[in-house]
């Protein structure tokens, strides 16, 4: 267990740091005056010499990266200050260092993703296997057909519609809004319910179309077909036999899709005008901020690592048979 | 890998398409008229009438999007023509610049309403916008399937420290959070076309879109088709073609593409919804196209900003992206089926 954790920690390192590389020297060798690009089109040339200046511009490009990588290690000092350990640079356009605008934003982004998995992973499985269990009846009939349709909604089709039937027209709601979860965990969880229900509508239906797959799968498999002849009670088959069998694959095809958790995560900021850092992408890319959009973009990726890696973690409990070590 | 025969010469290819000629009709006899696998996907596919008229539905839309200039003109209004300035249509917005008829204001001369504040014709809007979104996802699509196919035959055939390579990189690139890179280099990329004190014109837009859903699309298909290659190498009728001296190329051509046929063009079918959706995601946020090119995307953009006032503009590019999705997935599930009878629904 620990010795997984390690390994598959360091190769999350090594994987952030190419794609750190990646970023920066894709960003920083465009053919083009860098500083001039993040300046916009009202520019002047003092404007160029500090951003030049606050960048490093006139070092060489590898020992620019030498200085954000060891910025992110160890931290770096600014004209404005210093910046501390996990430094991700300093916005040019904001002031403010990367880390700190992030850290801002991503609890919202935070609460959207987890939230929203936790709804369409219980819902989502739950009418799969209700639908596989009452398989060909009007019960499966109804709960596919509703899933094949609203899988094919978009958060920003449907949030809209929402916000119209609860807030806009009825008044039982009020807008989305978020309250950090320390202040006020109701307050939190009230304001992020309509978000939360968009965002886990769509998921749901794309996750009981492969619950209700794979427990069909499942429940044809010889094991499961023993476990009957030899009289097991009908519940006791399906949650101990051909649930947890089931799991797997659902499991499996989560760990795949973790960047789109993030980016549904992202649409419905968007979608609920909420400032999470999908939105801290946005803007950092329209105003051409480009420390802040890379930092982004590398927190993103680690969050997706992250989640991955306690997916895996999740992936060996279900399963048995997967060994970590 | 040395054969006898050193040259591809017009006798072995002969046999050798004999032999995969008998092969895929093995089942048949010589005096039933032989069926190629082709032939029975499309006679399944016929039966399956979900499938029909999903494909019929994908068919209009497509139809619908080529024709959008004629349908246009026919219908006499452009996407770009801000209506309520006309002198022909004096009271087509209110003192709040919504629509003043009912529904969005729909009325013979705009079918679909008229957008609120600028007052344009949200029908054209709408078919223009479809065109868009579909010749980039065409174009999209096909860029990421083929390089995709190229990738994992390379890796799947080749084996060894070429799969190992070409595998660590497909890793990596999927590491990579898709839609937040997106967001994070359209203007990168951008600016590596135009200066930033110079508009951007629409094309390289498009171009830049496209390069940048390109980069991170091609790995599911290189997976896919790795590992279809890897297990078909392995087969006994591509290790009969090399004993009778086939090249690397013919095997790859004749013997192992056919063979992964079939999956190319399902996980394809998905993926052309999903490239319509991506993009739509790129104009929704507001990097992707800009006004005043007509995207179905940017409609959402618009639609989500006013639809407390005017919820009746949502309604058709809503609607009408709703159904081509579902249509198509269903689409995608037939065709798996037409194609594999094996895995039941």
């Amino acid at each position: 267990m620990l010795q997984f954790l390690i390994r598959r920690l360091t190769g999350a390192v090594v994987i952030m740091f190419l794609i750190g590389a990646f970023t920066f020297f894709l960003f920083y060798t465009i053919p083009q005056d860098f500083a001039e690009l993040s300046c916009g089109k009202n520019c002047t040339p003092e404007n160029i010499a500090v951003i030049r200046e606050n960048l490093g511009l006139d070092k060489p490009i590898t020992a620019q990266f030498w200085d954000f990588m060891v910025g992110i290690v160890a931290g770096r000092d600014f004209a404005v200050g210093h910046c501390a350990a996990p430094c991700l640079g300093l916005s040019f356009d904001s002031g403010n260092f990367v880390w700190d605008s992030i850290m801002d934003r991503f609890p919202l982004t935070l609460s959207l993703t987890v939230g929203g998995l936790v709804i369409f992973l219980v819902l989502g499985l739950g009418s799969g296997m209700l639908a596989a269990w009452k398989r060909g009846t009007v019960v499966d009939k109804v709960v596919s057909g509703a899933s094949m349709v609203l899988s094919s909604f978009q958060i920003y089709f449907l949030g809209p519609i929402v916000l119209g039937i609860f807030v806009y027209s009825t008044g039982w709601m009020e807008n989305p809004k978020y309250v950090p979860f320390t202040d006020d965990p109701v307050g939190w969880a009230v304001g992020m319910l309509i978000p939360w229900a968009v965002m886990a509508t769509i998921f749901t239906a794309q996750y009981t179309r492969m619950a209700r797959s794979t427990m069909i799968e499942q429940l044809q498999e010889e094991h499961v077909r023993t476990a009957r002849a030899k009289g097991m009670r009908q519940r006791y088959v399906f949650f101990r036999y051909a649930w947890r069998g089931s799991l797997t694959p659902i499991v499996t095809i989560l760990g795949m899709d973790l960047s789109g958790l993030l980016a549904g995560a992202v649409v419905t900021e968007f979608t609920f005008d909420l400032a999470g850092i999908g939105r801290l992408a946005v803007e950092s890319s329209l105003t051409k901020d480009l420390p802040l959009t890379m930092g982004v973009m590398l927190f993103g990726a680690f969050f997706i690592l992250i989640l991955n890696i306690i997916v895996d973690l999740a992936y060996a409990y279900i399963d048995p048979r997967v060994r970590l070590a | 890998m040395t054969s006898p025969i050193e040259t591809e010469d017009t006798d072995s290819s002969v046999t050798l398409d004999k032999e995969t000629a008998t092969k895929t009709d093995a089942a048949e006899s010589k005096t039933l008229a032989g069926r190629s696998p082709g032939q029975l996907m499309w006679t399944r596919f016929k039966r399956d009438r979900t499938g029909v008229i999903s494909a019929l539905v994908v068919l209009f839309f497509f139809a619908i999007a080529a024709l959008a200039p004629v349908i246009s003109a026919l219908y006499g209004k452009n996407p770009y023509t801000l209506y309520a300035q006309e002198p022909d249509y004096p009271f087509l917005l209110d003192d709040f610049a919504m629509p003043t008829g009912s529904l969005g204001g729909i009325s013979g001369d705009f079918w679909f309403g008229v957008e609120p504040n600028l007052g344009r014709d949200v029908f054209t809007m709408l078919l223009y916008g479809m065109r868009t979104s579909l010749f980039m996802a065409l174009v999209l699509t096909l860029l990421s399937v083929l390089t995709g196919v190229i990738i994992g035959m390379v890796g799947g055939y080749f084996g060894g420290r070429v799969d190992y390579w070409l595998g660590r990189v497909t890793d990596f690139f999927l590491a990579f959070p898709n839609q937040l890179f997106f967001i994070a280099f359209m203007p990168v990329v951008t600016a590596l076309f135009v200066s930033p004190s110079d508009e951007t014109p629409t094309y390289l837009r498009a171009v830049a879109i496209i390069l940048v859903m390109w980069f991170l699309g091609w790995m599911g298909m290189a997976r896919l088709v790795r590992s279809s290659v890897l297990s078909l190498r392995e087969r006994e009728f591509v290790e009969a073609a090399k004993v009778s001296g086939a090249s690397r190329w013919r095997i790859v051509r004749k013997e192992i593409l056919p063979n992964i046929v079939t999956p190319i063009l399902v996980q394809g079918t998905y993926t052309l919804p999903s490239s319509i959706l991506s993009i739509a995601f790129l104009s929704f946020v507001g990097v992707g196209f800009v006004e005043p090119t007509p995207d179905w995307g940017r409609m959402f953009a618009i639609g989500a900003n006013i639809y407390e006032q005017d919820p009746a503009f949502m309604f058709f590019p809503g609607i009408a992206m709703v159904v081509f999705v579902l249509a198509f997935n269903l689409l995608g599930d037939s065709v798996r089926d037409a194609f594999d009878p094996k895995t039941g629904r």
